[in-house]
């Protein structure tokens, strides 16, 4: 497993910061799905070795919380609102457009390989229902015809 | 219409207000840490104390009486933990904190941790806020830089260090014993009480305390003007303001900051969030996040109940019950974590269940059998009901799951879960029974929920 420098970096200076070294798991779980793209088996013993702990007490994360996968994905990740207040303004219909414009079903990498979409439990943004998370972004709002602009301007930008 | 008073949400999207230290400087931060960090600790814990503080998270608990549970002769380092993790379903109040005034919430915690003397602290957001948790590295690493934290803080010998962990998408973190397991890089499995009371045995098996953002940005406020002061704040026995979160089937869903208990739920749905949507009616309300028992637009409340040192009657309609920790619970449900969620009458009662048993389903941890066997039966009979054979008797076939889970678990979950369940069942009984025949037909995709 090849990991940038700045991962490394990273790696080293978070470490430090808890008493205890296995309290790191997370962060460095987090760090190392950025530069990957997901945790390999790889990963799993590479990270147990950096915390002086035995794979499965890693594995055993990776497998229990949701933001961690073990298979690659798209170029962006389309993280949809499935819990309630977006739902009720219409969530379940934001997410069928989005697998129509990309024609893709949820949990798939995309024919073009450019997304996976996903369907996410609350975002904690109820109040500007429903919402999407692409990456690290929230929009908020997004009906149809906003997902419709948002897919539109992930293929542009795939086309750069 | 009553009016909010914005105490924590005060610069909340205030044109030109940037989460910058320079920005809050301007606004005089850090003035209530330069004044308490002179005072002594047990004074500080007394203003909580007196301030009636109660926890905003969810449980209501009180603050002061929390943190003096806090073992402080054990020897061992005691730890503050910054519940950051905001999931309950409705509650959307710690993101704007977290990313508009994250300075608010810094210094609240360097108040806090002196008053404790708790020299690390730990802020624990939820994954998903990934730009929250670079926000707050960022201020942290500016009131180090300013001397607000990190070593010898503003020449007086106390130091603090503030590290912002972030967790990846479980909702179970929110629940605190849950969250310290975490924080030790484990599956976060709730412990049992006893012994494990973090007070005495948090993270690392040391003396831990856990508090919700919002109510760690309200001791900055109680030390600003003493305990005594705020406790005039909101009414007896529910102190302060507090934030609520409006959300589904109204105009102008969003955050409202309240003196607790000076606004009705009819109020605040009504003249506050602009009633129904267009040739809608109110049909139903999640009081307190979507744990929280639901209650039914035309039901009726009514019992005794303490005011001053009086006791009255009430007969209450939904739309008259004040939007505090008791009143909330006199009507059978609770404030919760302030999220309102709100469904008219285009609504189908056994889908919204239905969503909500799939959000719980989805997130027990699985430790015990009860919830985790519980919560994914109740799933599979909603699922059942909405996409395939809908029986007469699927209420009443729920609400023995429901049954029991609730006070069979390790954790409250499974209240959590159980509680939506047997109110859906209770309050709208007739449309679980009629659902067989009456199933919503030609449902618009905008209805669809689970």
């Amino acid at each position: 497993m090849q990991l940038k420098a700045e991962t490394l970096r990273s790696i080293d200076e978070v470490i430090p910061r808890y008493p205890v070294k296995r309290s790191a798991a997370l962060p460095l779980l987090h760090l190392v799905q950025e530069d990957q793209g997901y945790i390999s088996h790889e990963a799993i013993e590479w990270i147990a070795g950096r915390l002086e702990v035995p794979p499965i007490a890693i594995y055993e994360l990776v497998t229990f919380y949701p933001m961690f996968r073990q298979k690659p994905i798209g170029r962006r990740h389309i993280k949809v609102c499935r819990t309630l207040s977006c739902a009720l303004m219409g969530g379940y219909k934001t997410c069928a457009e989005f697998e129509r414009q990309f024609a893709t079903k949820r949990g798939e990498v995309s024919p073009d390989g450019e997304v996976t979409i996903e369907f996410v439990e609350c975002l904690a943004s109820c109040g500007s229902a429903p919402v999407v998370m692409v990456d690290d972004d929230l929009h908020e709002r997004v009906d149809c015809a906003r997902a419709r602009e948002l897919s539109a301007r992930i293929k542009d930008e795939a086309r750069k | 219409m009553p009016e909010q008073r914005r105490i924590i949400f005060k610069h909340i999207d205030e044109p030109g207000y940037s989460p910058d230290l320079a920005c809050y400087l301007r606004h005089g931060g850090y003035e209530v840490l330069r004044k308490s960090i002179q005072r002594k600790p047990s004074e500080l814990v007394d203003e909580v104390k007196a301030s009636g503080l109660r926890g905003r998270g969810g449980a209501g608990f009180p603050c002061g009486v929390k943190w003096s549970l806090v073992d402080r002769k054990s020897g061992k380092p005691i730890y503050l933990v910054v519940n950051a993790d905001e999931s309950e379903p409705g509650t959307f109040k710690d993101r704007y904190i977290i990313h508009q005034d994250p300075h608010q919430l810094v210094e609240s915690i360097v108040i806090s941790s002196y008053a404790n003397d708790v020299k690390q602290a730990f802020i624990y957001i939820r994954g998903e806020f990934p730009h929250g948790a670079r926000i707050l590295e960022r201020a942290i690493a500016e009131a180090r830089a300013a001397n607000f934290a990190g070593p010898n803080i503003l020449g007086t010998g106390y130091s603090l260090e503030i590290n912002v962990h972030r967790g990846a998408g479980a909702y179970i973190c929110g629940e605190e014993t849950g969250l310290i397991e975490s924080l030790e890089g484990k599956r976060p499995y709730p412990r049992i009480k006893p012994p494990f009371f973090p007070a005495v045995l948090g993270l690392y098996q040391c003396p831990t305390i856990v508090n919700n953002v919002e109510t760690l940005c309200h001791v900055r406020h109680i030390a600003d003007i003493g305990g005594a002061a705020y406790s005039k704040i909101g009414t007896p026995n529910n102190t302060g303001t507090r934030i609520l979160c409006v959300s589904g089937h109204v105009r102008r869903p969003g955050y409202y900051e309240f003196e607790v208990g000076r606004v009705t739920l009819g109020e605040l749905l009504n003249d506050v969030c602009g009633g129904p949507l267009p040739g809608r009616k109110f049909k139903a309300v999640i009081p307190g996040g979507s744990s929280a028992k639901v209650l039914r637009f035309g039901e009726r409340f009514k019992g005794k109940r303490k005011v001053g040192g009086d006791t009255v009657d009430f007969d209450w309609a939904v739309e008259d019950i004040p939007m505090d920790f008791d009143c909330l619970a006199l009507a059978g449900s609770m404030g919760g974590s302030g999220g309102v969620i709100v469904m008219d009458d285009t609504a189908s009662m056994v889908d919204v269940l239905g969503n909500i048993n799939e959000f719980y389903a989805h997130e027990s941890c699985g430790q015990c059998t009860p919830c985790r066997e519980g919560s994914l039966w109740m799933k599979r009979i909603t699922h059942r009901m909405v996409h395939g054979v809908a029986r007469e008797e699927d209420g009443q076939l729920l609400k023995s799951v429901a049954d029991q889970i609730a006070g069979r678990t390790i954790c409250a979950f499974g209240e959590a879960c159980a509680w939506p369940t047997q109110s859906f069942v209770a309050k709208f009984g007739d449309e679980f029974k009629a659902y067989p025949t009456n199933r919503p037909q030609g449902r618009t995709e905008a209805q669809e929920l689970v």
